[in-house]
């Protein structure tokens, strides 16, 4: 069990392959840098962009998807409540994604085998942030720029710089997994 | 006595009662979370209680919704029945004020005008309305915004009527455990016990209207939600799927008469992010 007084690990974002295959399930981390808001909508015209041999609006080499879509932007803030949403729903498209670079991804609950494999076999790892403490997850974020896929409103792909963003290491890079840990 | 209510009361109710159910947590639920903090062990349950905990308090300081998804909103309107609406259709006033609601408190709008095609409205209508007609001259207008994470791990079976207790409680652990982290435990748990099909999914839903830790009016409905709750603690599930003593903060079970064959059982989840208000009007 990691206690309030376990140490916390600062991590950069875009991520090293080095830096994720460092860190265990269970792992408390704070992300500062860039990383990427994108869910199922998102997921899929990504996916079909890529089929048809497309350029997409994120550069996947060591990025961190959020699997967040946020509330809108009231005036005078960077953004609306943003925490994350059910992971498992981008599951058929993410291997393809860590096989082309992606080093991170932050959501909520389990992912699927294929999933996992693919983060075992190419080094990246899988983040739990706390599902509905979006207002205060909102305060983590400096700036927030939609890049993509506009039209799909809270589904659209952003760019968020973030600065201590806080999350726990759910799923490991050789396979260690929080949530089966975790059950008795 | 035929009492006139104007539709766009109940417009406004339903406007500000969006705005303030998304941000402002109500007491039973800072209560219920300060409760469930003290259960868990030191370690990474009890820190989770403590971020929704502060999470709380930074929504109602920087006037931001508790969660992002602020929901599709279920709306229960109890219509007394010596009231004549007045003043316009009450189903678009109640849409109207949902329009406002959110675009008003930048919230976030999560609805699709088709299940298939899924280009989002814009405006997170149309609510899903619940009418009733009730005795009396008042009409009673129930906000519920209800989350998509909770929302598809709910689920309805059928049973047989000689599995009894035993098989409504091995379909809410089944349920319950094979939701895990996805509706954002601690959740809540509404169950609807009896009637027909769609009587029983409602029923759940209503029990998710009910202020959090009320006990059912009914003893041995009340002995079912106790009973079911140490059950659901002991899957060990926890705060966020990570493991805990505390999966849910509580069961509210409705139940209503049923056919001879038949034993609807439904389960609604909701997360911790509890937000349910009413108005009399
Ligand atoms: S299940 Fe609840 S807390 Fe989790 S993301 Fe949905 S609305 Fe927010």
């Amino acid at each position: 069990m990691k206690t309030e007084s376990c140490k916390v690990i600062r991590l950069t974002a875009p991520l090293a392959e080095s830096a994720a295959r460092e860190l265990r399930a269970g792992d408390r981390v704070e992300i500062t840098g860039t990383i990427y808001t994108a869910r199922d909508t998102a997921h899929k015209m990504i996916v079909e962009a890529l089929d048809r041999g497309e350029d997409i609006p994120i550069d996947l080499k060591g990025a961190v998807i959020y699997y967040a879509g946020p509330a809108p932007t009231p005036p005078g803030k960077v953004i609306g409540s943003v925490g994350p949403t059910t992971s498992g729903r981008m599951d058929a498209f993410t291997p393809r994604l860590i096989r082309l670079g992606l080093r991170g991804m932050i959501g909520k609950g389990e992912r699927s085998r294929e999933v996992v494999d693919a983060m075992v076999r190419y080094g990246a790892v899988y983040f739990a942030a706390v599902g509905g403490a979006g207002a205060l997850l909102a305060q983590r974020v400096r700036k927030a720029d939609v890049i993509g896929y506009d039209d799909l409103g809270p589904e659209a792909i952003r760019k968020l710089e973030v600065e201590r963003f806080p999350a726990i290491v759910a799923i490991d890079t050789q396979g260690n997994n929080l949530y089966h840990d975790r059950r008795k | 006595m035929v009492r006139d209510v104007d539709v766009r009361s109940i417009e406004d109710g339903v406007a500000r009662m969006c705005m303030e159910t998304n941000v402002l947590a109500p007491d039973d639920l800072i209560k219920a979370l300060k409760k469930g903090m003290a259960e868990e062990e030191p370690g990474t349950a009890r820190e989770i209680f403590r971020v929704l905990l502060e999470n709380l308090e930074v929504a109602r300081n920087e006037n931001l919704p508790i969660c992002q998804d602020t929901g599709m909103t279920v709306v229960f309107l109890d219509v007394g029945q010596d009231v004549h609406l007045a003043g316009g259709d009450v189903s678009e006033a109640v849409n109207e004020g949902v329009r406002r609601g959110y675009r008003q408190g930048y919230l976030r709008k999560s609805v699709v005008a088709d299940p298939l095609r899924r280009m989002n409205t814009g405006d997170n209508t149309p609510a899903v309305i619940h009418f009733s007609v009730v005795p009396g001259d008042k009409v009673r207008v129930t906000v519920v915004p209800k989350g998509f994470g909770s929302e598809n791990m709910s689920a309805i079976r059928m049973l047989k009527p000689t599995e009894g207790y035993e098989g409504i409680k091995r379909f809410v652990i089944d349920t319950i455990k094979n939701a895990g982290a996805n509706p954002c435990p601690p959740i809540v748990v509404g169950i609807g016990v009896g009637g027909t099909f769609e009587k029983a999914a409602l029923m759940s839903k209503e029990a998710l209207t009910r202020p959090l830790g009320k006990p059912s009016g009914d003893e041995n409905t009340r002995r079912m939600e106790n009973d079911l709750l140490k059950e659901i603690n002991k899957l060990g599930i926890g705060p966020q799927g990570l493991g805990g003593r505390v999966t849910a903060l509580s069961v509210a079970v409705n139940t209503y008469p049923t056919h001879i064959a038949g034993l609807p059982v439904a389960l609604n989840i909701c997360c911790h992010v509890y937000r349910h208000a009413s108005i009399e009007i």
